[in-house]
C-alpha cells in the first residue's frame, strides 16, 4: 500500500544500526585483521560446534516449553506476592555467571538440598554433572526470562477476545486453541531464537555442569585461543563459525516468524471465563509453586552463604558496588534509547531489528579485543573503561530491549498511527505523548533487564580495567582469587540484591500508573 | 468545494476510481455494499492513502500531496479515535495543540467543547473508564477544537445501539453546523443517512457516482442499492 | 567528568612524579587483597617515584599493543608462557644478581625473573579424607570414592600444570591414567576460583590447587581443616616471573625495580599476600605457618621449551580419556 508520510525521523535508527554492526561484525574483522594466521579447525573445534548446537537447541526449547505452563498460570491467576516472584523470577537470568554456578551446586550438587531430601527419602542421589546438568542450569538462567516475555504475550491479548470466549463457552482447551496458540504461534520462535542465541555463548556453566571436556562449546574454544594459545585469528575464525550458527537460528526464527495481527483493546485487566474449575486451579498452582521453587531456592542459598559476610565487607567493595550501580545505569538508559530508534526505524525497514539482534551473537572477548585494537593507538584504554563497559553493555543488552519493546512500538503505531497522524502528532512529540505512554510497561521491563544484565556482566572490561576501577563482579573474582571465599559470596549477594533492586525499580516504574 | 478530479487509486487488484465535486457545507452519505471502496475513498481524502493518479483540491488549492495533519480534515475513525493512556481533556485537547502545552484560553476551548458535548464532568477520565456512547462524544468534542472546515466520518459510531447511534449522528450533525463544515460521513444504516444527509454517494465495485440529493437518490435507486437494502 | 578530567590533569602536573613507573601485572596482583599494594608502597619508599599498576590479561595485552605499549616492567608470568613472550621480542635481559634464589632448582634465565613459586598439589577436607592418596598413582588407582574437581587445562594455567604434572608421572600411559581419574573427577573448572568455591563450599573433597593453599585457611581463618597431599613422584613446580620491557621509558628505574624483586622487603611480602613461596628467602625466615606445612620432596619442572613441545600432545590425551 502506498502509505504515506514518516512520522518519525528514521535516521537515529540507521545510526544504532551501524554502531551495532561495528561492535559485533566490525569487531570481529579488526581482530581478523590483525591476525598473521588463521589456526586449522581440528575434530574436536568441530565437536564443540556440534556439542554448542545441540545443547543451545535443547536449553532453547526445554526453557519455552516450561515457561509456557508457567506464564499461563501466572497470566490467569492473581494472587498475593504475584508482582513480587515476578520480579524474582527475573533474578536468575542476571546472575554472574560464578554465583549462579555456586547456588546451583548448593541446591542440585552431590552435598545439595535435593540429594538431602532424595537421601531422606531412602533414594540414591542424582548427579547433576552431564549434558542434563548443562540443560538444567541453562534452563534455570532462561526460563523466567522466556516466562516472562510470554507473560507480556498473554497481557497484550485483549480482554474482549477473553469475553468473547466466555460468552461462546469456550473450555480452557478451547481458549487454548483459539486465542493463546496463535499468540503463542507468532511469539514463541522469536523467544526461542533469541535462548538459542544466549545458549550458545555460554561457556563456564556449560563445562562445570557438563562435568568435563566433552561440554566444550566455541566460546570455550575462542577463549583458549586467545587467552592461552595467543592464536588471535583462530579466535577470530572461532567467532565467525559462531556467528554463522547463529544467523541461521536468527533466520529460521524469521521463517517460522507468523506476522502479528493487530490487537486492539482497550487495556483492561485481562479477565478470564474459563478458568474457574478446580482441577485448572490446581495445576496452575503446581506450575508457579514448582518454578519457583526451582528458580528462587538456589538464590536463597546465595543468600545464606553471603548473609554473614555482607555487612562487614571491605570499602573497595562498596565503591565498586556504586561503580557498577553507576555503569548499569547508563547502560540501561543507552539501550533504551538505542531499543527505540531501531524499533522506530523497523517500522519502515522491517530488516533492522534483525541487525539490533547481532550483538547476541557477538563474543564478547572478540569485541573487547576488538575495540582494544582500535581504542589503544589514540587512549588509554583505561581512561575510557567505564564508558567502554557501559556502551559495550548496552549494546549487548540491546537484543533483549528490542526483543521486548520492538513489538510494542509496532502495535502503537497500527492501533494510534493514522489518528496520530491525523492530529499531527509527529516526531518529538509522537514519541512523548503517544508511543512512549504505549509501551511504558516493556519499557520498564527491559531497561530493568539491561541494568541488571550489565551490573552482571564481566565479559569486555578485563583488557580495559585497572585495578582502582573494579565492577562489583571482578571484585569478586580478585576476593575469590585472594581464597576470601566468604567475602566473594557476601559481594554476590550484595550483586543480587542491588541487581534486583535496579531491575524491580525500572519494571515498578514502568508498571506504575498503568492504565486501567 | 471539494473537487476529486479524475481520482484513481490502484491496489493490487482493487481500482477505486472518483470524478466529482461537493460544495462547501454540505452533509455527504457515503453508501454502498462491503468492501465496494466508502473507506479506500475517505483514506484518500484524509490522506492516509496516496492516490495513483488525479488531484483532490479544497477551495481551488490542491492538496493531494499534502500530509495528513495539513489538511483542512478531521477525522473520526471506525475505532481506536482514543488514546487510551489519556485522559477525556488530553484526547481533546490533542486537537488543538499536539504537544498539548495549551495556553489557559485553549484549556478553557477543551473544557467548552467537552461541555457542549455533556462531558463537563467526565474530562479527567481515562477511555475505559467511559461507556461507548461517552467515547464517541469525546472524539466528537475533539471535532469542536479542530476547527476544520471538513470533517471525515468513518462509520464512527457502528459500535453503538440505533437509539445511541442516531443520537451521535445528531451531534455529529450539530457540531457541522456549528463548524461550518462539510461533512462526509459513511454508513450502513439507511435510517442514520436519512437524517444526516442532503447527498448521497453511492460507491460499487471502486466507481464512486456523483452525490445526488438524498430525494433523488431515494427515488430513483442504483439497481445495486435495491439489491443492497434487500427489496 | 571535564572537570575531573581537568583536576586529574592538573594534579599530574603538579606531581612530583610526572611519569609513574607502569608495571603490567595479572588481575589478582593488583588488586587491594593481592600482593600488588604492599609492593608498590615498599618500593616507593625507596625511591623518589610512583608506581602505576596496569592490571587485566597480561600476555594477550601486550602482543596487542606490542611496540607502543606503556608498560616498563611486566609481572607474573607464567614459565609455561614464557616462550610465546619471549618469541614477541619485546623484553630485555633484566641484569639482576640472581644469586640470591632460593628455588628447589637452578634458575639461569636472564630475562624472567622468578619472584615467587610454588608447587601444584591436590588440596582436601582433613575431616572427611582420613588416608590421603600418597602418590600420584595411588590417587588414580585408588578404590576410594572420592569427589574431585580440576581445573580446564585449556582455559587455566592451574590445570595446564597438572596435565603436564601427569605427562611427566605417566609418559605414555598418561591417557590411560586419566581415563582411570575421570570418574572421580565430579566436574571440571573454566578457572581456579570456580574449583576452589566448589571446594569450599563442600560440593567435592578434593580439589587441584597448590601446597600453599592451606597455609591462608591457618593463617587468616584459624582453620585447620584443609592440607595439601603430598605425593612420592613429585609435585609440578611452578614459578611466577617478571621481566623489563624493551621500549621502557625509565630503564633505570626499571632496573631499580627488577633488582628490589630480590629484596627481602620484597620477598616478604610474598607469602602472606600471594599466598605462594618467595623467590628469594631462605626457608626459615618463611612465617611458622608456611614452614611448618607439608612440604615436597622433589620438583617436577619443564623449561619452557619442553612444556611447549609436550603440551598439545597431553591435552588432546587428556580430552580424548575425559570424553568418554
Amino acid at each position: 500500500m502506498a502509505r504515506r508520510v514518516l512520522a518519525i525521523n528514521p535516521w537515529p535508527g540507521l545510526i544504532v544500526a551501524g554502531l551495532v554492526t561495528f561492535f559485533s561484525l566490525g569487531t570481529l574483522l579488526t581482530v581478523a585483521l590483525r591476525a598473521d594466521s588463521f589456526g586449522a579447525l581440528d575434530h574436536f573445534d568441530w565437536a564443540s560446534v556440534r556439542f554448542t548446537v545441540v545443547q543451545a537447541f535443547w536449553s532453547a526449547v526445554l526453557s519455552v516449553g516450561l515457561a509456557i505452563p508457567v506464564a499461563r498460570a501466572l497470566a490467569r491467576r492473581s494472587f498475593w506476592g504475584r508482582g513480587a516472584l515476578i520480579t524474582l523470577l527475573g533474578a536468575p537470568f542476571i546472575l554472574p555467571v560464578i554465583v549462579a554456578i555456586l547456588g546451583l551446586t548448593a541446591v542440585f550438587g552431590r552435598s545439595g538440598i535435593v540429594a538431602y531430601l532424595l537421601n531422606l527419602a531412602g533414594l540414591e542421589p542424582i548427579s547433576i554433572y552431564g549434558f542434563h546438568g548443562v540443560l538444567l542450569a541453562h534452563v534455570f538462567f532462561n526460563l523466567p526470562l522466556a516466562t516472562r516475555l510470554l507473560l507480556h504475550g498473554w497481557v497484550s491479548i485483549p480482554a474482549e477476545q477473553f469475553r468473547l470466549a466466555g460468552a461462546l463457552n469456550f473450555t480452557s482447551q478451547d481458549t487454548f486453541h483459539h486465542i493463546e496458540w496463535p499468540m503463542l504461534r507468532t511469539l514463541a520462535p522469536g523467544i526461542l531464537a533469541i535462548i538459542f542465541l544466549i545458549c550458545t555463548t555460554s561457556f563456564a556453566v556449560a563445562l562445570t555442569f557438563g562435568g568435563g571436556p566433552k561440554a566444550t562449546t566455541v566460546e570455550l574454544a575462542i577463549y583458549q585461543a586467545f587467552k592461552f594459545d595467543f592464536d588471535i585469528g583462530k579466535a577470530a575464525l572461532l567467532a565467525g563459525i559462531q556467528f554463522v550458527i547463529c544467523a541461521i537460528a536468527a533466520i529460521a526464527s524469521l521463517w517460522l516468524h507468523v506476522p502479528q495481527a493487530v490487537m486492539s483493546g482497550q487495556d483492561r485487566i485481562v479477565q478470564r471465563f474459563d478458568t474457574g474449575r478446580f482441577r485448572l486451579k490446581v495445576l496452575d498452582a503446581v506450575w508457579i509453586v514448582m518454578a519457583s521453587l526451582f528458580l528462587i531456592v538456589p538464590l536463597l542459598a546465595i543468600v545464606m552463604q553471603g548473609a554473614s559476610s555482607v555487612m562487614s565487607l571491605p570499602e573497595a567493595v562498596w565503591t565498586a558496588a556504586l561503580r557498577s550501580v553507576l555503569t548499569a545505569v547508563t547502560s540501561a538508559g543507552l539501550s533504551l534509547v538505542f531499543a527505540l530508534a531501531l524499533a522506530l526505524a523497523a517500522i519502515r525497514w522491517q530488516w533492522l531489528e534483525g541487525v539490533g539482534m547481532l550483538s547476541v551473537a557477538a563474543s564478547p572477548l572478540v569485541m573487547g579485543t576488538g575495540l582494544f585494537i582500535l581504542v589503544f593507538p589514540y587512549v588509554d584504554p583505561a581512561s575510557i573503561a567505564l564508558a567502554v563497559t557501559a556502551l559495550v553493555n548496552a549494546v549487548m543488552s540491546l537484543p533483549f530491549v528490542l526483543r521486548s519493546i520492538g513489538p510494542a512500538v509496532r502495535s502503537s503505531e497500527q492501533q494510534f498511527g493514522l489518528l496520530s497522524d491525523s492530529l499531527g502528532l509527529v516526531g518529538w512529540a509522537r514519541l512523548r505523548l503517544v508511543i512512549l505512554p504505549r509501551i511504558r510497561a516493556p519499557m520498564g521491563f527491559s531497561a530493568g533487564l539491561a541494568a541488571a544484565l550489565s551490573m552482571g556482566d564481566l565479559g569486555v572490561v578485563t583488557l580495559f580495567a585497572r585495578p582502582d576501577g573494579a565492577t562489583l563482579p571482578l571484585q569478586i573474582y580478585r576476593l575469590m582469587g585472594a581464597y576470601r571465599m566468604d567475602q566473594a559470596m557476601g559481594a554476590a549477594l550484595l550483586l543480587l540484591l542491588l541487581s534486583l533492586v535496579l531491575f524491580y525499580l525500572f519494571d515498578r516504574g514502568g508498571r506504575a500508573h498503568a492504565v486501567s | 468545494m471539494l473537487c476529486l478530479k479524475n481520482v484513481v487509486v490502484q491496489q493490487d487488484d482493487f481500482r477505486l476510481q472518483a470524478n466529482f465535486d461537493i460544495p462547501t457545507r454540505r452533509r455527504v452519505a457515503v453508501l454502498g455494499p462491503s468492501g465496494a471502496g466508502k473507506s479506500t475513498l475517505l483514506s484518500v481524502l484524509g490522506g492516509y492513502l496516496a492516490t495513483t493518479s488525479g488531484r483532490v483540491l479544497w477551495q481551488g488549492l490542491d492538496i493531494t500531496d499534502q500530509p495528513p495533519s495539513q489538511r483542512p480534515i478531521a477525522t473520526v475513525f471506525q475505532d481506536n479515535n482514543l488514546f487510551p493512556h489519556m485522559t477525556a481533556v488530553q484526547n481533546v485537547g490533542l486537537g488543538i495543540k499536539p504537544s498539548l502545552k495549551l495556553s489557559p484560553k485553549q484549556t478553557e476551548q477543551v473544557d467548552d467543547a467537552l461541555r457542549s458535548v455533556e462531558l463537563g464532568d467526565f474530562g479527567q477520565r481515562r477511555p475505559a473508564a467511559l461507556s461507548g456512547g461517552q467515547q464517541s462524544r469525546v472524539a466528537l468534542a475533539r471535532l469542536l477544537v479542530q476547527q476544520k472546515p471538513l470533517i471525515l466520518l468513518d462509520e464512527p459510531f457502528s459500535a453503538l445501539g440505533p437509539s445511541m447511534r442516531s443520537d451521535m449522528v445528531d451531534l455529529a450533525r450539530d457540531i457541522g453546523a456549528r463548524a461550518g463544515a462539510t461533512l462526509l460521513m459513511v454508513s450502513h444504516d439507511i435510517k442514520d443517512v436519512e437524517h444526516f444527509a442532503d447527498d448521497v454517494i453511492w460507491v460499487e465495485e471502486g466507481m464512486c457516482q456523483a452525490p445526488l440529493p438524498l430525494a433523488d437518490f431515494l427515488n430513483h435507486p442504483p439497481q445495486g442499492f435495491k439489491d443492497y437494502v434487500g427489496d | 567528568m571535564k572537570y575531573s578530567l581537568t583536576l586529574a590533569a592538573s594534579l599530574m602536573a603538579t606531581s612530583a612524579f610526572a611519569d609513574p613507573l607502569t608495571i603490567y601485572a595479572p588481575d589478582y596482583f593488583g588488586s587491594e587483597w593481592g600482593p600488588g599494594p604492599a609492593i608498590k608502597a615498599a618500593f616507593e619508599e625507596t625511591c623518589d617515584c610512583e608506581i602505576e599498576y596496569v592490571t587485566g590479561d597480561l600476555l594477550p595485552r601486550l602482543l596487542l599493543e606490542g611496540a607502543r605499549t606503556n608498560a616498563d616492567i611486566a609481572i607474573g608470568f607464567n614459565s609455561d608462557v614464557t616462550k610465546k613472550a619471549r618469541e614477541s621480542g619485546l623484553f630485555v635481559p633484566h641484569g639482576v644478581d640472581m644469586s640470591p634464589l632460593t628455588l628447589p632448582l637452578d634458575w639461569t634465565d636472564d630475562t624472567f625473573l622468578p619472584f615467587n613459586w610454588g608447587y601444584t598439589a591436590f588440596v582436601y577436607d582433613n575431616t572427611k579424607i582420613t588416608n590421603p592418596p600418597t602418590s600420584f598413582a595411588e590417587l588414580v588407582n585408588s578404590e576410594e570414592d572420592w569427589k574431585i574437581a580440576i581445573q580446564d587445562p585449556r582455559t587455566s594455567i592451574s590445570g595446564l600444570a597438572l596435565i603436564l604434572w601427569g605427562k611427566q608421572v605417566f609418559g605414555d600411559d598418561a591417557e590411560a591414567a586419566w581415563a582411570k581419574l575421570a570418574p572421580k573427577v565430579t566436574t571440571v573448572t573454566k578457572g581456579w576460583s570456580e574449583a576452589y568455591g566448589m571446594f569450599t563450599d563442600g560440593e567435592v573433597d578434593m580439589v587441584l590447587s597448590y601446597t600453599t593453599s592451606p597455609a591462608y585457611h591457618i593463617i587468616a581463618e584459624e582453620d585447620q581443616s584443609k592440607s595439601a597431599a603430598l605425593f612420592d613422584e613429585g609435585h609440578y613446580f611452578m614459578v611466577e616471573l617478571a621481566a623489563k620491557l624493551k621500549t621502557t621509558d625509565q630503564p633505570e628505574l626499571a632496573d631499580q625495580f627488577m633488582a628490589f624483586i630480590m629484596d627481602e622487603k620484597f620477598q616478604k611480602l610474598i607469602p602472606t599476600a600471594n599466598w605462594s613461596y618467595p623467590a628469594a628467602l631462605p626457608k626459615e625466615q618463611w612465617p611458622t605457618e608456611f614452614s611448618q606445612l607439608n612440604y615436597p620432596e622433589k620438583a617436577i619442572f619443564l623449561n619452557e621449551d619442553e612444556a611447549a613441545a609436550l603440551r598439545d600432545e597431553a591435552i588432546a590425551e587428556w580430552r580424548a580419556a575425559f570424553s568418554q
